[in-house]
């Protein structure tokens, strides 16, 4: 095992860890700040995939153009299912089993619809002009595209923090992280800043669908694997937590990065084990959140 | 529970003893008669489920693990040593059933709500995983055939007796344990396990009993799976299994006993009638759970009970 | 006499701070006390020391002379504590016999059965009805636990707590959120069921009149810390208590 091969399996992983990131923080803005559950986040995900499909290979437009559109379907129709039908069912007794039976009831439905409108074939899109090549790096040929998601990934963790720490957007999201009744009594509409929250959160999905898309083909039935994965991510990191999934994004991008590169045939294996050993050793996740309860 | 209510066990048992007995006289075909074993099968396993869901609040979206744990046992065995082994192969599916879930079991309960059910349904992931790549040993995705019960099972009315015996023995059993001290403590841990705690009982050991039970007849489903389809497939562990053992559960009635079975009976049903015709099957069940969860959320049979007593009540208020 | 409870430099801080500073006091067998305080002075917390949900930072408690300081919650009730909840406890599906006859068959440790019908335990029947009876709700027992009224509802966790048979019973503000009129039924409840099953009797409660009517010693927490204790005349004429807490009124 030599230096480069390190290096560059340090960075695919690195480029898998800002995919898992976005997907995972999305998960985990709407779980920190909503106290909603969304199981079908990674149905947003492929969504996005599928519409950057639509928008660069039946449309013929601009990858990044695509990417937005991808960000902005996914946001809209996050924005529709909170406000269509997760609203009806907040402060419901038993919430936190509801919340999860309909958001699953989100993935039957947006796999089948998907299948409708694309069909069932595995769909490929190529990466975008001038990131097709590669990048000479201390003497290693780096993969262009991959360097741009890990710069995007640095960018949105930038703009991530700024927001949450520094504005007062993020105050007031993490202000309903406390208390949504609070919230209310100080004349914030919380309705709609719930269905606001969604609709981000599910943007992320669809955003990180659209980046990964030239790099694996678009299927249906996508969902369930990102959504597994970014589970792993925040049970690693502790639900709820922004720092949190940053560090189990990387642990897992990377972990999942040598393993493809070793053994190949069990890679995806390997994720489930960094969960078994977070579970037996630290149950509530790296960086617990006060939000665990031990029941 | 008093007398009468013991009485009308009794009824409740004879009627479905009546209904299920006599299916193989009045099939038309071998068809119906594979249609009554699926539904007593799900039957089963949705009412063994629901002792984990809907009376101790513990969402597993794992069960498929230990559903085709058993199918596999018995697959497998079959394969390898012939089909005289297949009722020991069901009891060896069941064994490692109680030793896996023991395992598996005490990583999971260490988290609760929403992190018990991502949990559970990894581990289910997992075991797909392995029994999918796993090409030599299982079959991988070409799953296993021609996996026959030997002897008198081999008759298909015998076989669909034997299953409609053990389901009968398994409900029984599981309505003893709904109705016993622990059911009641199970059902007092869904409401509120930190009063359980002061009661001075443990509910992370209350959890892991009934997970572990609730898993042993996850197993025996997939076992008897296995000797009705004659073949087994790794999908029996893949998610969408696990995702139709709660919608049938939910269809039914999550706060009834009896309600998963019933789910279990209509999901069978629909899933004659128009599966044939579609491949958009779950855009069905998800359109079916959603109406369940927004408009229904106690169940077909929750709903009709609470028609019914308003019913009563209206008629005792009018006379 | 060895005392029922004690505790002995009890400390807890939360963060930078300082719920429970250094307390220390001995509970006599067969007493009726209270602890009294502003909000936030502590006395929940202190509960939930002395029941296993928390474990202090420092000191020590004993319960019937054991060291119950690192016990688990269930050891502890094991042991014989039991304890009503300031935000009412209960199991809200249940019917309000199932609420106390689960506690009875607890406490004859026959929960682990999963082949009897909870009916056929007659004993632990009889036991709850029993107990129902003694708290007056005997006549609503097959009502879910839901649909009670709130001091009902009060009630019947301060009956799941009785079925224990503990020896010592904690009672975080029995009278919240009651009507005066009921105050004055639950303040004569209290005192007979205290009598009635020889408990030592230990609750925190803001309403005076329960405090200085029932109570054999009070002791007033402030701050985390145990500002006085003495009998109820002694604590309505301390001067620093007065000052802290009571206010003039009630002289």
């Amino acid at each position: 095992m030599d230096f480069s091969f390190i290096v560059m399996q340090f960075l695919s992983g690195l480029m898998m860890a800002t995919l898992l990131f976005l997907v995972a923080s999305g998960l985990t803005l709407i779980f920190g700040v909503g106290n909603v559950f969304n199981f079908a986040h990674g149905s947003f995900y492929m969504i996005g995939a599928y519409l950057a499909y639509q928008t660069v290979s039946v449309w013929h437009t601009n990858f990044w153009l695509s990417v937005l559109v991808a960000s902005l379907g996914a946001g809209v129709l996050g924005m529709l299912a909170e406000a269509l039908f997760l609203r009806r069912i907040y402060g419901r007794a038993d919430e936190g089993g509801f919340q999860i039976l309909l958001t699953y009831s989100f993935i039957l439905v947006i796999d089948d619809l998907v299948k409708l409108i694309w069909g069932t074939e595995y769909k490929s899109l190529a990466r975008p002009s001038g990131f097709t090549g590669t990048v000479e790096l201390f003497g290693l040929s780096i993969p262009a595209y991959n360097l741009a998601i890990i710069g995007i990934g640095i960018v949105v963790v930038i703009v991530a923090w700024f927001v949450l720490a520094r504005t007062r957007s993020g105050r007031i999201a993490r202000a309903a992280a406390l208390d949504r009744e609070m919230l209310g009594s100080l004349g914030i509409n919380v309705p709609f800043t719930m269905t606001l929250v969604f609709g981000i959160a599910t943007a992320m999905g669809g955003f990180a669908g659209a980046l990964a898309a030239p790099l694996r083909s678009v299927s249906p039935g996508a969902g369930i694997e990102v959504i597994i994965d970014s589970l792993i991510v925040v049970v690693i990191g502790g639900m709820g937590n922004f720092w949190g999934a940053w560090l189990g994004a990387l642990i897992l991008g990377e972990v999942n990065s040598f393993a493809v590169a070793t053994v190949p045939d069990w890679a995806s294996l390997f994720n489930y084990l960094v969960m078994v050993l977070t579970l037996i050793f630290k149950p509530e996740g790296l960086f617990a959140s006060r939000k665990i309860r031990r029941v | 529970m008093n007398q009468s209510s013991g009485a009308r066990e009794i009824i409740l048992l004879g009627l479905f003893l009546l209904v299920f007995g006599s299916v193989p006289f009045i099939k038309q075909s071998d068809y119906h008669l594979m249609l009554a074993n699926h539904v007593l099968i799900w039957g089963m396993f949705a009412v063994a489920f629901n002792m984990l869901f809907g009376v101790t609040g513990m969402l597993s979206f794992g069960q498929a693990l230990y559903y085709g744990l058993g199918a596999y046992s018995v697959g497998l065995v079959v394969k390898n040593y012939g089909s005289a082994m297949f009722l020991p192969a069901l009891g060896l599916g069941l064994v490692l059933t109680i030793v896996i879930s023991i395992l598996v079991g005490l990583l999971v309960i260490r988290l609760s709500g929403v992190y018990f059910t991502v949990l559970t349904l990894a581990f289910g992931q997992l075991a797909w995983q392995i029994t999918f790549r796993w090409y030599r040993f299982t079959g991988g995705d070409d799953g296993i055939q021609g996996i026959m019960p030997s002897g008198l099972l081999e008759n298909h009315t015998v076989y669909y007796y034997f299953t409609l015996a053990l389901v009968v023995v398994s409900i029984w059993f599981l309505w003893r344990v709904a109705n016993s001290p622990m059911g009641l403590v199970l059902r007092c841990i869904r409401q509120n396990p930190e009063r359980v705690r002061f009661l001075g009982r443990r509910v992370r050991r209350n959890q892991l009993r009934i997970y572990v039970i609730s898993s042993f007849f996850a197993a025996l489903a997939g076992g008897l799976m296995a000797g009705v389809t004659n073949s087994i497939h790794p999908d029996m562990f893949y998610w969408t299994s696990s995702g139709e053992v709660i919608l049938m559960a939910v269809l039914g009635g999550i706060g009834q006993f009896f309600g998963p079975f019933i789910g279990a009976t209509v999901i069978i049903v629909i899933q004659d009638v128009v599966g044939a015709r579609t491949e958009y099957w779950s855009l069905i069940i998800g359109i079916i759970m959603m109406i369940m969860v927004l408009g229904m959320p106690k169940g077909l049979v929750g709903e009709i009970r609470g028609l019914m007593a308003r019913y009563a009540a209206g008629k005792v208020n009018r006379g | 006499m060895e005392p029922v409870l004690e505790l002995r430099n009890v400390t807890k801080s939360f963060g930078g701070l300082r719920v429970t500073a250094d307390v220390s006091f001995s509970v006599a067998p067969g007493s009726i006390s209270a602890i009294i305080g502003p909000n936030g002075a502590g006395k929940t917390t202190l509960f939930n020391q002395i029941t296993g949900y928390l474990k202090p930072d420092g000191g020590k408690i004993l319960f019937q002379g054991k060291d119950i300081t690192n016990l688990s919650t269930r050891e502890i009730v094991t042991l014989g504590m039991a304890r009503a909840f300031q935000v009412t406890s209960f199991f809200p599906e249940e019917t309000v016999l199932d609420n106390v006859r689960v506690a009875c068959l607890s406490q004859m440790n026959k929960t682990r059965n999963l082949l009897k019908s909870v009916s056929v335990f007659n004993e632990a029947t009889d036991q709850a009805f029993k107990i129902l009876e003694s708290i007056g709700l005997q006549n609503v027992a097959d009502r879910a636990g839901f649909e009670l009224a709130h001091g009902d509802q009060k009630l019947l966790d301060i009956g799941i707590a009785l079925a224990l048979q503990p020896k010592a019973l904690l009672l975080d503000e029995p009278t919240s959120g009651m009507s005066p009129e009921e105050r004055l039924l639950t303040r004569n409840l209290i005192k007979r069921l205290w009598k009635e099953f020889s408990l030592t009797l230990i609750f925190i409660e803001h309403d005076m009149d329960t405090v200085f009517g029932i109570a054999q010693t009070v002791r007033v927490l402030q701050m985390g810390r145990l500002l006085a204790e003495g009998s109820p005349e002694e604590i309505r004429r301390n001067p620093e208590v007065i000052t802290a807490y009571l206010g003039e009124e009630v002289l």
